[in-house]
C-alpha cells in the first residue's frame, strides 16, 4: 500500500472507531438499565410502591420515599420557578448595562459550578439549623431549589434573548412599557424554552441524594410526611440505603426502586425534550 | 396648513457618531412626507425620533428640539408611552404577534385597560376596515395573525397602529419585504389614510415616494440635502446630489 | 396592572441579589464552621497528616488521603472520559452527517441525566463483579469502577464542550488543510484539534471539575476508608463521601466531628473554585483568539 491509500484506510478506521465512541456510553448505560430491570422488575408490585419501609426486604415499600419525592419536588417547583425566572428576566431584560448585573452574571456561572454537596452544607447550617427548620421537607426543597437555581436562570436567559427584536418593537411602539411588553409578549413567545430548562432541573433536583443526606434526610423514615416541616426521605436516599445493605433482597428493592426513579427521570427528559422542540419550530415566525 | 411636527436643529450621535446632522424639517398636517436616501444615510434613525424609539438603544444621544402640535416630545413629562399612543408605527417586516387577528389590533387597547367588548369590537371593524383588511378576514378574527399572507400580515399591523387613533404615522419602508401587488395595496392604503393621519413614510423605492407623498425629505450622509413638495425633488431639484440619487447616479 | 413599573423592576432585581446571598451564604457557612475547626487542629496538620481518623480515638485531621481519593477517582474518570468524548467531538464536528449529529445529541444528553445514586449502584453490582472476572485482586469497593461509571457520566459534558470548540475553529483553516489533500483524519488531529485546544482543556478542566464534587458514585462503589494510595483496586474515600458518611451518622452539632465536614466542603469548594475559574479564563482566551 502507498502512503495514501494508508492514509485513506486510517480515515475510515477512525470513522468506525467514531461511531463506536458514540454508542459505547449509550450500550453502556443499555446495560446497565436491562441488568436493573431484569433484576428489580419481578419485585415491582403494587405492594412495592404502597408499603412502608420494613426490615424485611420482602414486606419493604417505597411509599416514603415516593411521597417524600413528591413533596420535594413540589416545593421546589414553587419554591425556585418564579425566583429563577424573574431573576433571569431581570439580568436579560433590565440589567445589561450596570455593574450590579455584571457581578451577578460572574456569580451565577460560579454558583453552577459548586458542587451539590455543598449546597447541602449550606441547608444544614442556614435552613435546618439558623432558621430552625431542622431535617424537614422544606429544608430539602430549599436546598435544592438553590441548586437548581442558576440552571433555571440561564435557561430563562436563553429563551428570553431568542425572542426577536420586532416582537418588542412592535409592543413597544404601540405604546406599551417595557414590563407590558415582556409579560404580554416577550414571556408567552419564551414560554416553551423556560418551560424546558425548568423540568430540565427538576429532574436533576428529583435524582439528587447528596445534599439532602448533609440536611439530614433519614434512611429510614416510617411515614410519609403530611406537612412542610416533618421528617422524609426520597428515592435517591432509599436506593443508596438498600444498595448498601449486604442482604441480597435489599438489593434487588435497590434495582426495582431504580426502575421507577429512571421511569420519572426519563419520563421528564421526554417532556422537556418535546416543549424544546416544539417551542424552537413554533419561533422561527 | 398647519405643521403637524417640527424638528429643530436636531443632531444625533450614537457613542460618538454622528449619525444625524444638524437636522430641520417641518410636516404639515394630514399629509403624506417620504424620507428617501441611500442605506445608513440617517433616515431611518430620523424617522424613529418621532416616537422615540431610538431611546432603546444603548448610547443614544440627541441635541435639539422635536415638537408635536408644538410640544417638545423629548420634554421631562412627557410619557413615551403616551407619545407612542399619538405616533404609530408599522415596521419594515411585517411583526404581528403570534395571537389571534382580534387581539392584535386591540393590543394598544387592551395595554390601556380598555375592556369594553363594544368598544373593542367597533375599533376592530374600524381599524380593520381602514387598512382595508376587513372584507378578508371578518369571518376569522380569531385566526392566528400569523396564518396571513406577507401582504395581509402588514395591512394587520397598520391596522393595530391606527386602532389607538394616533395622529401620526410613521412606516419605516412597509413595503419593501412585500410582493408587488402587495405592495401596489399598501401605496394605496397611504393615500385613502392621508385624510385622517400624518403619515411619514421611509422608503428605498423612488417610484415608490413619488406616487403616494406630498413632499420629500432627501438625506445624505446624516444631513438633511433638500426638503420640498415631491413634486420638486422630483422635477427639478435645486441640489445636484439630490439629482444624481434620484436619477440613480449612485445610491 | 396597576402595580407601578418601578415597583416590578425593583421585584425582579431582588430575585436576582438572592443568587448573592446564597454565595455569601456558602462562604459564611463554610468560613464560620471552619475557623471553629482550625482553631482546635492546626492548619500544619491539616495540610501535611497523612491520616484521616477524625471518628477514631487516636484522632489524625489530615485532608492529604480524602484528597487522593477524590484526585485517584477524578483521574479515572477523565482517563475514560477523555478518549471517548473526544473522539466522539471530532467524529461530529468532521464525519457525522449534521442530521445524525442534531439527533443524537440529546440522546448522548441522557447519559448525564441519569441520577448519580444509579450509576454508583451500577458501578457496585455490575461493574465491580465483571471486573474481578480479570483483576482477582479487586475489592468490592475500588476507585475503578466508580471512576469508571463515573467515565461513563460525563462523556457528554465533554464530547458537546469540545465540540463546540471544534466548529469554532475558522473554516479557513480547515479548507487550507483539505486544500492541501490531507484526509479527515489528518485534518482534525492536525489542525483542528491543535487550534481548539483551549477549548477541548475548558472542557477537561469542566469534567474534572464535575468528578471531583461527584459523591453518590463514589459513595456507593468506591467505600468509606480514607486510605492514601493511588491503587484504584482497594477502597478508598473522597472529600464528598466522608461529608456523607457524617451526616448519615448521629454527630452532634458543635462539636469537633461536626466541624470536620466544613473542614473537608471548604477544601472541596477552593478545589472546584479554582478549577472552574481556571476553564473561565482559558475560554477567554479562546474567544478572543478568533474575534
Amino acid at each position: 500500500m502507498n502512503k495514501i491509500s494508508i492514509n485513506r484506510f486510517k480515515d475510515k478506521a477512525f470513522m468506525v472507531f467514531g461511531v463506536f465512541c458514540t454508542f459505547f456510553g449509550l450500550f453502556m448505560l443499555a446495560i446497565f438499565v436491562g441488568d436493573v430491570v431484569l433484576k428489580g422488575v419481578d419485585r415491582i408490585s403494587w405492594e412495592f410502591i404502597t408499603n412502608l419501609p420494613s426490615r424485611f426486604p420482602e414486606k419493604a415499600g417505597i411509599f416514603t420515599a415516593l411521597m417524600g419525592t413528591c413533596w420535594i419536588l413540589f416545593l421546589t417547583a414553587i419554591i425556585a420557578i418564579p425566583l429563577g425566572v424573574f431573576a433571569g428576566l431581570y439580568l436579560e431584560e433590565y440589567g445589561k448595562r450596570n455593574r450590579f448585573a455584571a457581578i451577578l452574571e460572574i456569580n451565577i456561572t460560579n454558583l453552577a459550578g459548586i458542587p451539590s454537596i455543598i449546597y447541602g452544607l449550606l441547608g444544614l447550617e442556614i435552613f435546618a439549623r439558623v432558621m430552625g427548620l431542622g431535617q424537614s421537607v422544606l429544608t430539602g426543597a430549599l436546598t435544592l431549589s438553590l441548586l437548581i437555581l442558576p440552571i433555571i436562570i440561564v435557561s430563562t436567559r436563553e429563551s428570553v434573548r431568542a425572542v426577536p427584536r420586532s416582537l418588542r418593537e412592535a409592543s413597544l411602539a404601540l405604546g406599551a412599557t417595557k414590563w407590558q411588553t415582556i409579560w404580554y409578549q416577550v414571556l408567552p413567545a419564551s414560554g416553551g424554552g423556560i418551560l424546558t430548562g425548568v423540568i430540565l432541573a427538576l429532574s436533576r433536583a428529583v435524582g439528587e441524594a447528596a445534599p439532602l443526606i448533609v440536611v439530614g434526610a433519614l434512611a429510614y423514615v416510617p411515614f410519609a410526611p403530611s406537612t412542610p416541616l416533618d421528617e422524609f426521605s426520597v428515592l435517591p436516599i432509599q436506593i443508596y440505603n438498600w444498595a448498601s445493605r449486604p442482604q441480597q433482597g435489599f438489593v434487588i428493592n435497590a434495582a426495582a426502586a431504580i426502575v421507577i426513579l429512571l421511569i420519572v427521570t426519563f419520563l421528564m427528559n421526554g417532556i422537556a425534550i418535546y416543549f424544546r422542540n416544539k417551542w424552537q419550530k413554533k419561533i422561527k415566525w | 396648513m398647519s405643521k403637524k411636527l417640527i424638528a429643530k436643529n436636531v443632531n444625533v450621535f450614537y457613542d460618538q457618531t454622528h449619525v444625524i446632522k444638524n437636522v430641520s424639517l417641518e410636516i404639515d398636517a394630514n399629509s403624506v412626507a417620504a424620507f428617501i436616501g441611500p442605506s445608513g444615510c440617517g433616515k431611518s434613525t430620523f424617522l424613529r425620533l418621532y416616537n422615540r424609539m431610538n431611546d432603546l438603544i444603548e448610547g443614544f444621544r440627541k441635541e435639539g428640539d422635536v415638537l408635536l402640535d408644538g410640544k417638545d416630545i423629548y420634554r421631562n413629562d412627557m410619557r413615551v408611552e403616551d407619545l407612542r399612543k399619538k405616533v404609530g408605527m408599522v415596521f419594515q417586516k411585517p411583526n404581528p404577534f403570534p395571537k389571534s387577528i382580534y387581539e392584535n389590533v386591540i393590543y394598544g387597547l387592551r395595554i390601556r385597560g380598555v375592556n369594553n367588548k363594544n368598544l373593542l369590537d367597533e375599533t376592530v371593524e374600524r381599524a380593520l376596515r381602514q387598512s382595508a383588511l376587513w372584507d378578508e378576514v371578518k369571518d376569522n378574527l380569531k385566526k392566528s395573525a400569523l396564518a396571513l399572507s406577507g401582504g395581509q400580515q402588514q395591512r394587520l399591523c397598520i391596522a393595530r397602529a391606527i386602532a389607538t387613533e394616533p395622529s401620526v404615522v410613521l412606516m419605516d419602508e412597509p413595503a419593501s419585504a412585500l410582493d408587488p401587488i402587495s405592495s401596489a395595496k399598501i401605496e394605496e392604503l397611504i393615500y385613502e389614510l392621508k385624510s385622517q393621519y400624518t403619515i411619514i413614510i421611509v422608503t428605498h423605492n423612488m417610484q415608490q415616494a413619488g406616487r403616494v407623498s406630498d413632499t420629500t425629505a432627501f438625506f445624505y450622509l446624516g444631513e438633511l440635502v433638500e426638503f420640498d413638495t415631491t413634486k420638486k425633488i422630483f422635477m427639478n431639484p435645486s441640489d445636484t446630489r439630490t439629482q444624481d440619487y434620484i436619477t440613480g447616479r449612485f445610491g | 396592572m396597576k402595580i407601578p413599573e418601578k415597583v416590578i423592576v425593583s421585584f425582579l432585581a431582588l430575585c436576582a441579589a438572592m443568587t448573592v446571598l446564597i454565595t455569601a451564604g456558602i462562604l459564611y457557612t463554610l468560613g464560620a464552621e471552619t475557623i471553629q475547626f482550625f482553631n482546635e487542629v492546626s492548619l500544619v496538620d491539616f495540610l501535611t497528616d497523612t491520616q484521616w481518623t477524625p471518628l477514631f480515638s487516636d484522632k489524625h485531621f489530615g485532608i492529604l488521603p480524602l484528597l487522593t481519593g477524590t484526585i485517584l477517582t477524578s483521574f479515572i474518570a477523565i482517563f475514560f472520559a477523555l478518549p471517548i468524548g473526544l473522539t466522539i467531538a471530532v467524529y461530529m464536528n468532521e464525519y457525522a452527517p449534521s442530521s445524525f449529529s442534531t439527533r443524537i445529541k440529546p440522546i448522548l444528553e441522557i447519559l448525564a441525566a441519569v441520577p448519580t445514586v444509579v450509576y454508583g449502584y451500577f458501578a457496585l453490582t455490575v461493574v465491580t463483579p465483571f471486573l474481578q472476572n480479570f483483576i482477582p485482586s479487586l475489592s468490592s469497593f475500588n476507585a475503578l469502577s466508580a471512576g469508571f461509571v463515573m467515565g461513563i457520566m460525563i462523556i457528554p459534558l465533554i464530547s458537546s464542550l469540545s465540540q463546540d470548540a471544534l466548529y469554532a475553529v475558522p473554516k479557513s483553516l480547515r479548507e487550507a488543510s483539505y486544500g492541501l489533500g490531507a484526509t479527515r483524519l489528518q485534518t482534525s488531529f492536525n489542525v483542528l484539534v491543535p487550534a481548539a485546544s483551549s477549548g477541548i482543556i475548558v472542557s477537561v478542566i469542566l469534567a474534572i471539575s464535575r468528578a471531583v464534587g461527584e459523591t453518590m458514585i463514589v459513595a456507593i462503589a468506591a467505600g468509606m476508608q480514607p486510605n492514601m494510595t493511588l491503587d484504584p483496586t482497594v477502597p478508598i474515600q473522597t472529600i464528598t463521601t466522608y461529608i456523607v458518611q457524617i451526616s448519615m451518622g448521629d454527630v452532634p452539632h458543635g462539636s469537633l466531628e461536626y466541624r470536620t465536614i466544613f473542614a473537608a466542603g471548604i477544601s472541596l469548594f477552593v478545589l472546584t473554585f479554582t478549577l472552574n475559574n481556571l476553564s473561565f479564563w482559558f475560554k477567554k482566551k479562546y474567544q478572543q483568539k478568533y474575534e
